[in-house]
Formats: C-alpha cells, sequence, structure tokens
C-alpha cells in the first residue's frame, strides 16, 4: 500500500487511452444495450434538459493516485487546463448566467489560476463548487485555500471513501485518512459543515467491487461515526458507484471481475435513475477546451455528439442545452440501483 | 441439464427465483415475507444485513455467506464490524453448546450418589 503509483499513462498501460478502454467495454456481453435500456424505460434518445452546472476539469494533476480513479490522474500528468481555455469557460458561464461552477480535476487547487477562477466564478454570481481530495490543502503553498473558500461561499465536496484509515488507505494510499481528518478539522474550524452556508459534503465510493448502499441510511451511520471518532462533522453524505473506467477499469480487469461488474451494473438498471442521470443538466469541459456530457465520458474520449459546437470556445447554449447525450455501456454505472452522480444518488 | 459433480454451485444462488417453479404461491409469500423483513424498520437495513451475516455463518450456508459478505459491505459495514458479527454467531454456537452441560450435570447429579 503506498502512496503514489504509477498511472496507466506512465506504465504505458493498454487501458491508458479512451478508445482503448470503450473497445474493452464493448467486448463484455450484456443481456441489453445501455441505449436498449433507456428505449424501454421511454428516454431514447437521451436529452438535456438544460445546463445548470458547468463542470471544468482544470487538470489531471493530483497529489494522489487513488486506485478506482477515473482521471487516471496523478504527480505524473501534465495536463493543466490553459489561460485562454479558462477564460472561454469563465466568459460562457457569465455570458449564460449559468448557475453552478463545479470545478473538478485532478486536484484542482493544483492549478494555478484556482484562486482567480474561484473569485471570478464567486464574482459572476455562480455558485462554486470544489471537489477536494481534502490532502492538497494541507500541501505547503495551499494553506491559503480553505480561507478563500470560505470567503466566498464555496460548496466543498471533498472525496473519503470510507470512515476508518484502512479502507481509505488501501484505495487512497498510505496516511491519506490521517491526513483528510487533519484537514476536515481545519475545515470544520473555518465554519465548514456546521449547517451554516458553508456546505462540506462528504463522497464515499465502495472500496472494492461492490455497490454503494443507501445513501440516507448510510449518511445517519456516518454522521454517527464521524463525530463519535474524530470529532468531525459534515452536512451531506454522497454514494458514488466505481465507474468502469480507467484505473478501476484496470483494477477489475486484473481481478478478472469486469464481465460480473458490468453485469451487475445493467441487471441494477433503474429507470428513475436514468431519468436523472447528471449529463442532462451538466456540460463538462476538459482540460484543452473539449466539450463533453460528463467527467466520464471525457476520459473515455467520448465528446459530445452535437457536430456544431465540439470546444468552448464556440459553444452555444441554443445547440447544447438540449443535446442529444452521447451514452455507453459505461452509463450502467450512472443508473445502478439508487442511481450516481457528482451529487450523489439521483433517485 | 448437464450432470453435476458438486452439490454446491455458486451459479445457483442467483437462481434462488427458480424455486417458484413448483408451489409458486408459496414462493411468492415467501419472497415478498423476505422482502418485508429486509426493509428499514426498528434495525437499519445495515444491522440486519449482519444478523443475516451472523446467522449465515451459524446455519453455514455457502449462498448466504456469499450474498451476505456483499450485502454487508454494500450497506456500509467494515471488516471488522463483520467479523464481530461471525464472532456473535461463533459464541452463540459454542455457548449454546456448553450450556446445555448444565442439562447433563443435573442428569449426572440425578444418577449419581
Ligand atoms: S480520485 Fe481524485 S484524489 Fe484520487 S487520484 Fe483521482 S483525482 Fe486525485
Ligand atoms: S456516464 Fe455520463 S453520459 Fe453516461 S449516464 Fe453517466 S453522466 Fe450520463
Amino acid at each position: 500500500m503506498s502512496r503514489i503509483l504509477a498511472t496507466l499513462e506512465k506504465r504505458h498501460a493498454l487501458l491508458a487511452g479512451g478508445r482503448a478502454q470503450r473497445e474493452r467495454l464493448a467486448r463484455v456481453q450484456l443481456a441489453r444495450t445501455f441505449e436498449d435500456a433507456l428505449s424501454s424505460s421511454g428516454l431514447l434518445p437521451l436529452l438535456a434538459t438544460g445546463v445548470e452546472i458547468l463542470q471544468i476539469n482544470v487538470g489531471k494533476r493530483c497529489n494522489q493516485t487513488c486506485r478506482h480513479c477515473h482521471v487516471d490522474a496523478g504527480p505524473d500528468r501534465k495536463e493543466v487546463m490553459p489561460r485562454a481555455v479558462l477564460e472561454a469557460c469563465l466568459s460562457f458561464l457569465e455570458r449564460y448566467r449559468v448557475p453552478t461552477l463545479d470545478i473538478t480535476g485532478g486536484a484542482p487547487e493544483l492549478h494555478p489560476d484556482f484562486r482567480e477562477i474561484v473569485g471570478r466564478a464567486a464574482d459572476a454570481g455562480a455558485h462554486v463548487i470544489h471537489r477536494c481530495n481534502l490532502t492538497a490543502i494541507l500541501l505547503p503553498n495551499y494553506s491559503d485555500i480553505p480561507a478563500l473558500l470560505a470567503s466566498r461561499a464555496v460548496e466543498i465536496v471533498a472525496s473519503l471513501p470510507y470512515f476508518q484509515a484502512r479502507e481509505t488507505d488501501t484505495q487512497r494510499g498510505e496516511g491519506v485518512f490521517a491526513e483528510s481528518i487533519e484537514a476536515l478539522h481545519l475545515l470544520n474550524s473555518l465554519g465548514y459543515g456546521t449547517g451554516g452556508d458553508l456546505r462540506l459534503n462528504l463522497v464515499t465510493n465502495p472500496v472494492g467491487t461492490f455497490l454503494p448502499g443507501n445513501q440516507r441510511e448510510l449518511e445517519a451511520h456516518w454522521k454517527h461515526e464521524m463525530l463519535r471518532r474524530y470529532g468531525v462533522v459534515f452536512d451531506n453524505l454522497y454514494t458514488i458507484t466505481n465507474m468502469p473506467i480507467s484505473r478501476f477499469l484496470d483494477f477489475l480487469d486484473e481481478r478478472e471481475r469486469t464481465e460480473e461488474y458490468l453485469t451487475r451494473l445493467a441487471n441494477a438498471y433503474n429507470p428513475a435513475a436514468a431519468a436523472g442521470v447528471m449529463c442532462r443538466n451538466t456540460l463538462s469541459v476538459g482540460y484543452d477546451g473539449t466539450l463533453y456530457d460528463c467527467d466520464f465520458n471525457q476520459m473515455l474520449d467520448l465528446p459530445v455528439e452535437s457536430a456544431v459546437t465540439r470546444t468552448i470556445f464556440d459553444a452555444s447554449m441554443q445547440q447544447l442545452a438540449y443535446r442529444a447525450i452521447a451514452t455507453g455501456p459505461h452509463c450502467f454505472g450512472c443508473t445502478a440501483g439508487a442511481g450516481s452522480s457528482c451529487g450523489g444518488s439521483v433517485a | 441439464m448437464p450432470h453435476r459433480t458438486n452439490y454446491y454451485d455458486d451459479a445457483d444462488l442467483a437462481r434462488f427465483g427458480e424455486i417458484a417453479r413448483g408451489a409458486p404461491d408459496l414462493a411468492k409469500k415467501f419472497f415478498d415475507y423476505y422482502g418485508a423483513v429486509f426493509a428499514e424498520g426498528a434495525l437499519t437495513t445495515r444491522e440486519k444485513s449482519l444478523i443475516a451475516l451472523a446467522v449465515a455463518h451459524a446455519l453455514q450456508c455457502p449462498y448466504c455467506i456469499d450474498a451476505y459478505s456483499k450485502d454487508a459491505l454494500e450497506k456500509g459495514s467494515n471488516i471488522d464490524q463483520m467479523t464481530e458479527a461471525v464472532h456473535v454467531a461463533c459464541a452463540i454456537r459454542g455457548g449454546s453448546s456448553l450450556v446445555h452441560g448444565v442439562q447433563m450435570l443435573n442428569h449426572a447429579d440425578s444418577l449419581g450418589m
């Protein structure tokens, strides 16, 4: 259980590229395709309902190398969103008054302009969400970030797979849990997670090849355990299904469980979850400005299908708001059971 | 149906529902009841799952151990909690044997001088 592992890209692994991952997923024999499942629930084509959330992936650099990471992020990744793309994202946000900016990565803090993005998006009146791995804000040179986030009332969505070190460190690297608790104490001391305006939500995903449990019940259990064991408080717990993409797909292949896992997801297809998938109200932007229906499609090199608007530079809300969404077998990860999204379960 | 060489096959677990081929009314009653038992009530579904895991070990049912190991993890339990549940099963099994030793003592006392 070492702290940092080589990314798939660094290892030149077979599944490092999005196309190779899609080809791998396509080889799994399922009883029906995702599109057949959508059709059986009257949802084909899957259409967006508007752009309420602009999610920008500011780069793949991260101070961790979690074993399930769908981004294949890590310290050895070089991708960083350039200035021009950032400006185009912020101008899209302002022009169309998109209510929410969701900043993801990698560890978004590591982007050199992270502070400016937060400030300008908040100035523009957007609700800002920061997807935080908890350990990055403890790094030298980043100690000002928590107070900045608090001053702009940025919502923090922080990853913590489990309320114990063993499970968390198995997935995220040795020592990550202890640092995460330190970061949570820091955020609590700033007022985060205490029931006021400073929202602190935790994200749990299974440490293994099983599905997440009932979000409401788990939240009650977690609140009790986090307070009892560590004196930590938070607002909501989001349960997220591990997506069969990138490093988790590689892990499934290594364990020879890809077929079983995909079948499990497909068998747990829930039409109510399908109706609420996050791509319907989200637009995702890659570090290079390419537009995607979600961060998962981004990692699979599956851009928006709209033939006209493919990048944030010429993005037109008219063409994007009600676009047809590009789907594939990985989408069963969003529709299994109570569903899964960046905001937890959906059904 | 191919000839089978093992009494237990993990693929049979997923075929549990086929029991409804005979006496379907009884199967329906059972599965409805089963679903109701495991729904959230005075106990959470996580607690019920741990009880099921413990009982599965007391009964040494490989189907139920398979199903409830997975289910307990999915319900948010961890290896410590699951192992403690198995120890509860073990303690009750062992204790229930041992406590019958009192019956043995009663017999011995009544037979002895
Ligand atoms: S899951 Fe998040 S914290 Fe972990 S390596 Fe990926 S981007 Fe970094
Ligand atoms: S994987 Fe992306 S496109 Fe597919 S259902 Fe989930 S959010 Fe939508």
